[in-house]
Order: C-alpha cells, then structure tokens, then sequence
C-alpha cells in the first residue's frame, strides 16, 4: 500500500508491544499464544492466567478474519487520513473473541458489514506496520457470532 | 457510621456552576473558582472550612481544554488549606470525585470536600479548527490508545459507534426511534436557561442531520461546552447546618467486564453494567423507585446502555421507550435527562447530570421540575468507565 504524505497517530514501540508493531515486516500478524493450551491473547500480556507460570509467545496468525462491528467515519479528525474510512473491530479465526480495532481497506466503504471475511493487510511507517484488513473474496460468508 | 454503606456517611451540601456556553474565551481556573464560590456558598461555609479537594481527570496528556485545573492550581487560587486531595483520570469515570469524597470523609480524612468538573474544550477545539490533536500522540501512541488512534479510530464517537452498530444488529433498533432522545432533551433544554442548545428539532431534522461516526449522526453526539460544576461532599454529621441537603442513597463502582474499547462481546460490555449491578446491590430502592434519570449521554446510545443497564428496560427495549418522547417526558413514567443533558445543555462530561439530579431533589429545577422528586439516578461513563449514584433528599 502506499504511504500517506502525512502520518496518522503512530504508536511507540515498547518492550511489550514492539512484536506486534513491526510484525507485518514479513507479511504476518503475530499475537501471542499460550505454547502450553494454545490460548491467544491480545492486547499483549506479561504471563498466562490464571497462575502465570509461563509467557505467551508471539506466533503467526492466519490472517484471516471475520468483522465484529464496524462505523463509517465521515468527521475529518486528523489530517492524515481522509473520510469517510472504516474502522471496525475484526475477530481473528483463530479463537472466538480474539479480537481487534482496526481499519477495512480496498472496499466501498459502504460494503463493509457485519460478519464479512476479511484479510489482513500491512500499511507501513517506517518500521511499524499497521494491520488493516481488506474483503477476502474467495471464501463463503461467515455467520456472525 | 454504617461500615458497609460509605456513602451514607456523606452528604451534598452545596452545589455550584459556572458559566457554561460555547466559546466563553474564559480560563478553566477561572471558570472553576467561580463554580467552586458559589458551591461553598452554598453550603453555608466559607473557603476556611474546605480541607480536602477532588478533581476529575488531573491534568494528564489530553485533547486541548479537556482536563480543566488541578487540584494543585484550585487550592492555590482559593487560598485553601488542604488535609487531602486527589485528581485521577481512571476510577468509576466522571463522578469518582464525589465517590472518592465520600469514602474520604466517611474515613475521617477531611470534613468538607470542594469536588469539582471543569472544562474549556469549546475554547480550545474553537482555537484548533476542526481537527481534532492530542497530546498523547507526541513521541507515539502508548497504553489503551495505541489499540484505537493507529487506525483513525480518534473520537469516542468512534469506539462507541462500534457498540451502537453491533446493538442495531443484535436487537434491530431503529435510528428513528433513538433519535427521540435527542428531540426529548432538546425540549428540555428550552426550559433550562443554563442550556447551549434551546431552539426545537424534530426527529425529521435529526435523521437530516450529517453523520459523524455512524450510525451516530451529529445529533447523536454531545456538544463541546466551556464550564465548570463543583458540590461539597461533607460528612453526614456536619450536614445539620447547611440549607439544602442532598443525601447520597447508593454508589456503583464496580468493574469486570473486560477494560478495553475494542475487547467486548456484547454492546453493553461497559463498566457501566458492573456499576449498575453494584449500585443496585447497595440499596434496598429499585429502579421503579426512581423519580427522574439523569444519564450519561456524551452519545445518545450511552443513554440507551444506561437505561437497559439499570434495569429501567430490558436489553434491545430502550428505543421502543423513548421513541415519541411520552414516557421520558415530564409526565411520564421516567423523566429523564431533564436539564437538555450533554446533547443540548453541554458537555459537562456527567456534572451536568450530577448538578441537575441535586436540582430535582431541592425542587429547584423550574418549569422542568419533576413534582415530588425524592429519588435521582445520575450515571456516567461509557466504555471502559463507568458509576452511578442514587440520590435521596
């Protein structure tokens, strides 16, 4: 994706999060997993619960989603990104509830709806790479949660 | 002193506001010393017997004109001398102030309490254009946010519309009808010579207006307001002086649900619903009891959240009983957001609904008084905060 003239709000990579930032550098979304039950969680986390007797690692996801709910912002809030966009809250398939805000691009915005399978996509800034997703078109629909 | 009942070992003693309007070009100091007299004087006290001060947020890196004075900046712009203070961004969002208060002199901590809500965020965004900056982005996003404003998801218009969305999907609310909110409270606001907005809209006007974030359009959404609200909370025993007495009933506080803006599985995953849950643990009253509502409605589906959390309507029946306006009106079964609330009267982020539940309770409220008002609910918050108080005169 090209690289808008202004940046929106970026965040600062930290010791806890850094992984998740730059992730999309190869392609891949990361979230950290359990390598005991196999449990995801995100936002990140220092330990697993309940007893935090090991650290969850960043490991590969899919990519694949489904959207959760969404909002077409029509307001020009920042000067960086222009309406209306759609931002949208996407449930990974890798677990029911892993979920997380972000932007659906390469769409109508008016298309975008609950439920939809989407992808995701990276939308680079320097060495963060934010995770957006766009419409996955080569599979059926998923029923919403 | 009740060990389990706090809150009953405090008492509103006075209240207060300032100016409030668009654009005031006033300090917020300026505008909360004002608030802050008047609410002493209220309370039949002088400034020599205020010993503690609370504020909400404290001045942490926000949006320009958010955060209103420190306690700090108060106490020494009112000669005050303090045995306590306390200013924080989190606790049960809006109204922690008058919850820390109370636990504060229910522990003996300090004897009156001046708390207080000020903000000058008309002034600022005025001066700022349209475009919204925060002072969270310099040097990069960090904590809760660094989740939301990466995306443009910068407003809680925003993150709350997400929810909205989902509700709609869920229980098939119309806009039309959660549109009778804004219309109801505008009639309100006509009635309150305190308001920002007070010329009549229609629901055809709200479903004509632009949209925002949707569904919410620009009548769903609260209007940025200079002002300042301050009360006393003073310990119960002392209360026996003061002219007009506001007794606090209940408080909720709780949080479980998960903290986040983009972590929740249901539309009313909000602090709110624990606060709500909590409140009605700490009370023998229920919601039928309560005379008028006064709740948070920085967007109106706040309200509806609200009014389902309480127990007022049950999930997805909130839109059917506010649309026509009837039964949240003067006369009906729960007059609700009497002052305008933050759509038409401003935003006060929850003080505008604490101040005006005060009013009902001393009768004080004009041509919008509810008659025989003994029972208020005054909730704010959305999201990851949230608290109620359930107050008696």
């Amino acid at each position: 994706m090209t690289v808008p003239a202004l940046e929106p709000p970026l965040p600062r990579l930290t010791p806890e999060t850094e992984f998740f930032w730059t992730s999309g550098a190869d392609g891949r979304l990361r979230i950290q997993r359990c390598a005991e039950t196999g449990r995801w969680f995100h936002p990140p986390r220092p330990d697993c619960p309940p007893y935090g007797t090991c650290t969850p690692v960043p490991t590969p996801v899919s990519g694949l989603g489904t959207v959760y709910s969404h909002t077409i912002n029509r307001q020009p809030f920042l000067p960086a990104i222009t309406p209306p966009y759609v931002i949208a809250i996407v449930e990974l398939d890798e677990q029911e509830g892993l979920q997380l805000m972000t932007r659906i691009v390469g769409c109508d915005p008016e298309s975008v709806h609950i439920g939809q399978r989407v992808q995701v996509t990276f939308e680079q800034h320097g060495e963060i790479h934010l995770p957006f997703f766009e419409p996955l078109t080569t599979t059926d629909e998923k029923a919403p949660a | 002193m009740s060990r389990d009942h706090f809150e009953h070992d405090a008492a509103i003693t006075g209240i207060g506001r300032s100016d409030t309007g668009r654009r005031l070009g006033r300090s917020g100091l300026d505008l909360t010393v004002q608030a802050a007299r008047a609410a002493v004087a209220d309370a039949g006290l002088t400034m020599a017997d205020i010993d503690g001060v609370v504020a909400w947020p404290g001045e942490y890196p926000a949006a320009p004109g958010f955060n209103g004075p420190s306690p700090w900046r108060v106490k020494g712009a009112l000669d005050l001398d303090l045995k306590w203070h306390l200013a924080c961004q989190e606790g049960p969002a809006q109204l922690t102030p008058i919850m820390a208060a109370a636990m504060a002199v229910s522990a003996g901590v300090a004897r009156h309490i001046l708390v207080y809500r000020t903000t000058e965020e008309s002034t600022a965004q005025g001066a700022g254009g349209r475009v919204l900056t925060n002072g969270a982005d310099q040097g990069g996003v960090t904590g809760s946010l660094q989740w939301q404003r990466p995306f443009g998801a910068v407003s809680a218009a925003n993150w709350l519309a997400m929810n909205y969305q989902r509700y709609v999907h869920e229980t098939g609310a119309r806009r039309d009808q959660v549109g009778w909110l804004s219309v109801s409270q505008r009639r309100y606001a006509a009635d309150n010579p305190d308001a920002v907005f007070t010329e009549p809209i229609t629901i055809d006007d709200y479903l004509a207006a632009r949209m925002i974030s949707e569904p919410f359009c620009l009548l769903d959404c609260d209007v940025p307001t200079d002002g300042s609200i301050a009360a006393v909370v003073s310990a119960a025993e002392t209360a026996g002086d003061a002219p007009k007495v506001v007794r606090i009933e209940a408080i909720g506080s709780a949080m479980r649900n998960d903290p986040g803006w983009d972590q929740w599985r249901h539309p009313h995953d909000m602090a709110a619903a624990d606060a709500a849950r909590h409140l009605w643990s700490r009370t023998d009253l229920r919601p039928a009891d309560v005379d008028t509502a006064q709740l948070y409605d920085g967007f109106t589906f706040l309200t509806i959240m609200w009014l389902e959390s309480l127990g007022f309507c049950g999930y997805g029946e909130a839109p059917a009983f506010v649309e026509g306006g009837d039964n949240i009106s003067l006369t009906g079964t729960l007059p609700l957001n009497t002052s305008g609330g933050q759509l038409s009267a401003g935003r006060l982020h929850g003080w505008g609904h604490f101040y005006e539940a005060c009013l009902q309770l001393r009768g004080e409220a004009g041509a919008r008084q509810v008659q025989g008002a003994e029972v208020a609910l005054a909730a704010a918050g959305g999201g990851p905060h949230g608290g109620a108080l359930l107050l008696t005169r």
